[in-house]
């Protein structure tokens, strides 16, 4: 019980920060229109990419004689900027087709 | 001063995932928005490369093996292009489902590395003191871990029945399997993280969740898809934010939670546009069976079929044509065609508009954009319920390769798994006509009714051909 007091009190600011965000993301596209539904999906793909920092820590931090984590570390990276740059790229295209005409 | 250049860095990153999300849902601002995102992401990339340091054994390390970051970065960069450029506007949901699986394994593979990292440090016998200060750590290794690999496998799945190389399956019992091997991953995951010494019970963890996120998404019926690839993608925001824990990376968290909840809405807003509830949608439909029975339920008379030159005919001299286009639209590649036949249309005096249901083709919006991409005017694409009112005053509703969407048996047969979602009243204009390439039933699997009421008509072929053969028709009466 002590622990999980302790562990809510030592990581409080994570702790707000997770809450509003959660409010913010639910707040922000309320009022979608279906038609943005699929874009809409596709830029939050592409935004969870970020995961990629992660992935670019684990990647930068591995000792050079550690071929496990070297290995996963690359394949990591490699697929986290398949998610950023694909999600963004293809959302890109979806939303062109939404110029302005006339 | 690194370390505050950083930070910047970091807050931009988040402002503008805010920013770019809330863009992301208006269309004047949504392309701006996405570009908004992806700068905000490129200033954090870069930021993380160049200027992450952290502290060990007393000094200060920045991050090394740039060959390896900076090779990996560059192939996926373009591959990531090469891949969503090339993509048929069709098949876009799937390549949404594929970058999102890339994500999940992402996150899985951060999990499994962070670990391994974890359990040499702790030793074969840590003490208690040991294991209770990584105890936190562990949670959110294990629980990234799950999540992750549960949205690639799912993902996978998702991209593999869209485009078609993955059938249907389910088995009785397979909700109570699914359940079964949640509640074990979940389960040696609560062991874990009081003996984080036992590392090889982590791979058990990573297998029982690939397993889990196979089985998820196995019996859930193609036309719900969307829905799942939507779910999946919260998921994965969930497991880049499980990434910022462990880090203490405010910009992972923040992305991560955001597009959490925003994908979360977002599901649910997909469920709403096809009135049902997510519950449904991930049980509801199992029934493989149930199709079967709806199907034979209805009474099939014959089908009558219309020629072209009559189908013309009918058209040039309707008042009103409202066109329902669907996933057959799509395939046939036949938008700009279909732009063609509704201004040669027009310049004859007949009004002519659009009904869009808001699942028509494989993804909510799919119809619209696919539309926009041959310069049909926004004022004349309707959403449904306007549709449906102005239905009683058409003439002639011709249906291009829409199915499910105006399928009776929603409205009418309980035993339908599509009953319940609002569809287009069609019938209530004075002729339907129907473009399909052959009787065969649609996406969901089951038959429809609408195609043999004395109203309708059919008219088979691929979308493309017939809208070009009726342009010519209706330009030569």
């Amino acid at each position: 019980m002590n622990q999980v007091l302790n562990f809510i009190t030592s990581n409080q600011e994570i702790i707000y920060t997770v809450i509003l965000m959660i409010f913010v993301g639910i707040e922000i596209i309320e009022k979608v229109p279906s038609v943005l539904h699929t874009p809409l999906m596709s830029g939050a793909n592409a935004i969870h990419g970020v995961v990629i920092i992660g992935a670019i820590i684990v990647m930068g931090k591995a000792e050079q004689d550690n071929y496990l984590a070297l290995a996963l570390g690359f394949i990591a990276v490699l697929l986290g900027t398949l998610n950023v740059v694909g999600g963004f790229v293809v959302t890109d295209r979806m939303l062109e087709m939404f110029k302005k005409k006339k | 001063m690194n370390q505050h250049l950083l930070t910047i860095c970091y807050l931009i990153g988040s402002i503008t995932f805010i920013l770019g999300l809330k863009m992301l849902s208006n269309p004047a601002s949504a392309r701006k928005g996405n570009l908004l995102a992806a700068g905000g992401m490129s200033i954090a990339i870069f930021g993380t490369i160049f200027l992450f340091s952290y502290d060990e054994n007393g000094t200060t390390h920045y991050l090394g093996n740039y060959i390896w970051i900076f090779a990996a970065l560059i192939i996926g960069a373009i591959v990531g292009t090469l891949a969503a450029k090339k993509v048929q506007m069709t098949a876009m949901p799937e390549m949404v489902s594929l970058f999102n699986g890339m994500g999940g394994a992402c996150a899985a593979l951060i999990s499994i590395v962070e670990f391994n990292h974890l359990s040499k440090e702790l030793g074969a016998t840590p003490t208690v003191e040991m294991i209770q200060h990584v105890q936190p750590t562990v949670l959110i290794i294990v629980l990234g871990l799950i999540i992750g690999s549960v949205s690639f496998a799912g993902s996978m799945i998702a991209w593999g029945k869209l485009n078609g190389k993955v059938k249907d399956f389910s088995f009785t019992g397979q909700n109570v399997l699914n359940m079964v091997v949640l509640a074990a991953a979940l389960g040696l995951a609560v062991y874990m993280i009081f003996n984080p010494q036992q590392h090889m019970l982590l791979y058990a963890i990573l297998g029982l969740s690939l397993f889990y996120g196979i089985f998820f998404v196995m019996p859930i019926g193609g036309a719900d898809m969307p829905v799942v690839i939507s779910l999946l993608n919260s998921f994965t925001g969930v497991a880049a934010a499980c990434g910022g824990f462990l880090y203490d990376n405010k910009v992972m968290l923040t992305g991560g939670i955001l597009v959490g909840a925003a994908g979360t809405l977002l599901t649910i807003l997909m469920c709403k546009a096809m009135n049902r509830s997510l519950k449904n949608v991930l049980i509801g439909s199992f029934g493989g069976n149930k199709k079967g029975v709806a199907g034979v339920a209805g009474a099939q008379g014959e089908h009558k079929e219309i020629s072209l030159s009559d189908a013309a005919m009918v058209m040039s001299y309707a008042n009103k044509v409202l066109i329902v286009p669907g996933y057959g639209l799509a395939v046939a590649q036949a938008q700009h065609t279909c732009h063609e036949l509704e201004k040669i249309l027009t310049e004859k005096g007949v009004e002519v508009k659009y009904a869009i249901h808001p699942v028509a083709g494989r993804m909510p919006g799919h119809m619209n954009v696919l539309l926009a991409e041959a310069d049909v005017s926004y004022d004349i694409l309707m959403e449904m319920e306007q549709a449906n009112d102005e239905f009683p005053t058409t003439d002639v509703v011709l249906i291009l390769g829409a199915n499910d969407v105006v399928n009776p048996a929603a409205k009418s047969d309980p035993a339908s798994p599509i009953y319940g979602m609002p569809i287009l009243d069609v019938e209530q204009a004075k002729t339907v006509i129907v473009n399909k390439r052959s009787m065969k039933p649609g996406y969901a699997g089951i038959e429809n009714d609408l195609f043999f009421r004395p109203k309708t008509s059919m008219l088979f072929g691929d979308a493309k051909k017939v809208l070009q053969d009726l342009c010519t028709e209706i330009k030569n009466a």
